[in-house]
């Protein structure tokens, strides 16, 4: 399996890890990942937010190189995955915005590659040689999978069931996991309002941790890097303003992945947490 | 309840035809069944909630949404959208309100504006360097809102971590970034 990949703006700091994996856990699984070549930001919320045409041109150029390589595209980022998605279902149904936006950009984007997220990616490539490829099953783990918006809304560019998406609990199953069901696992946590209005996510994302902790979960699993950083780093916040004493460990799916496949743990970042999971790592197997 | 006073409604029928054109969404198909605030994360937070943004719509009524929080507050994350009975997208009429908000130069203030700040700064460095250099937009937002060392210990973990990078990446064709954002400006200004 070959795609194109591209790796977003967090890449090599606050997602750093979730990169990481992903091109090893890829490469173990087979499926070849080549970088979208001069990728540039896909403008994310603030570019829709501000004018539509903006919005569709950052995302058309980035289609536009995709398309160029002549393989579908794939994105970690469930925002990037999000932005891209929608540029090109938009575009697609529409030729005179297609012809203004290719305007704009210099370039001629066509619509002929699909965009995927990883989840789907992996979801679809790993299928059945998953359990085979275990090498140390993820027993004891109990994981909470938590979408998120971006990667399954709105339903146009649903990379699962918008109301109950499945294939990352598939795929923690079919590695070992425990999974747990629970009522969270769509509810939003508040994305980058966490700089401009961070009270409001404090509050959102206590919700979901707490309701993690309620169904049993001993570890959070997420395919989005402002989840995780909202669910990890922010626990210390909560904590401290609403004096709960959350210590919840919060991998990204590829993370886990790369434990049962067996990757060394350094090299898929699983020390770049801020909810240290070395202890809950230990007691797998 | 607050009372909403409908006097000149028919003058504002031509921002109902509007929020409708840019949105894409026949908001006349609304009927207030309240399933979008029932789903919506943020509604305990907004000073209008999601339903009542759509029969805004349907009334006209132009500043009591432009001038809103709500707008602002909301995160598109599209709760109401996937669950519409109507087949609405009322994220989408959302990201339109704040689009015309942000075109009439409406005044801001609390929470939207902090939104709207952090907006600005992430296109600013999208602009400047072709993608979000995370330090440098986190700085200047603290910065634009005077609160230098907000977020200092969020940054010393990322520190720690090996996750803030000191220096932009940059694409190649820069030049490709710089004539997105002018041609769009140039695009935009010409259909005004």
């Amino acid at each position: 399996m070959n795609y194109s990949y591209f790796p977003g703006c967090c890449h090599h700091t606050s997602a750093r890890e979730y990169d990481l994996s992903t091109r090893l856990v890829c490469k173990n699984l087979g499926i070849n990942l080549t970088d979208v070549p001069d990728w540039s930001c896909c403008g994310s919320t603030a570019a829709h937010s501000t004018s539509r045409l903006l919005a569709l041109a950052l995302s058309a150029r980035n289609l536009a190189l995709a398309e160029e390589t002549g393989l579908d595209v794939t994105a970690a980022c469930a925002a990037c995955y999000q932005r891209l998605a929608l540029a090109r279902h938009e575009l697609s149904g529409d030729g005179d915005l297609m012809k203004k936006v290719n305007k704009i950009t210099g370039k001629k984007y066509r619509g002929d590659i699909k965009v995927k997220s990883i989840l789907d990616v992996v979801h679809e490539s790993a299928g059945d040689q998953l359990e085979t490829m275990a090498v140390k099953p993820l027993k004891g783990l109990k994981v909470a999978c938590y979408y998120g918006c971006l990667l399954v809304r709105p339903g146009e560019i649903s990379a699962d069931d918008p109301e109950n998406p499945r294939k990352m609990d598939i795929i923690m199953e079919k590695l070992g996991a425990r999974t747990v069901e629970w009522g969270y696992k769509t509810e939003c946590c508040g994305a980058s309002l966490a700089v401009s209005n961070e009270d409001i996510v404090i509050q959102l994302v206590e919700k979901i941790i707490r309701n993690a902790v309620l169904a049993g979960a001993n570890s959070i699993v997420t395919a989005c890097p402002l989840c995780h950083f909202n669910l990890d780093v922010r626990q210390f916040k909560i904590n401290r303003n609403l004096g709960t004493g959350y210590r919840l460990p919060v991998f990204y799916f590829t993370q886990l992945m790369g434990v049962a496949l067996g990757l060394n743990f350094a090299d898929i970042g699983v020390y770049s947490h801020f909810v240290n999971p070395t202890k809950l790592l230990r007691s797998i197997g | 309840m607050e009372t909403v006073s409908l006097n000149g409604l028919m003058e504002s029928r031509d921002f109902t035809d509007r929020v409708c054109r840019e949105s894409g969404q026949p908001a006349g198909n609304c009927y207030q069944c309240g399933k979008c605030t029932a789903g919506c994360p943020l509604a305990g937070t907004m000073d209008i909630p999601p339903n009542r943004v759509m029969r805004m719509v349907q009334l006209g009524l132009k500043d009591r949404l432009l001038n809103s929080q709500t707008i602002w507050i909301c995160a598109f994350c599209s709760t109401c959208t996937v669950r519409c009975p109507r087949g609405l997208d009322p994220a989408r009429v959302m990201e339109s309100l704040r689009i015309m908000a942000r075109r009439e130069g409406t005044a801001l203030k609390g929470r939207g504006k902090k939104v709207h700040i952090f907006n600005d700064n992430f296109l600013d460095s999208v602009k400047r360097f072709g993608r979000m250099f995370e330090l440098g937009t986190m700085v200047g937002y603290n910065l634009k809102c005077g609160t230098p060392f907000k977020d200092g210990d969020t940054g010393l973990i990322m520190f720690l971590q090996g996750k803030l990078k000191f220096l932009p990446e940059k694409p190649r064709e820069m030049d490709e970034i710089s004539r997105i954002f002018e041609e769009v400006q140039r695009m935009e200004a010409e259909q005004k």
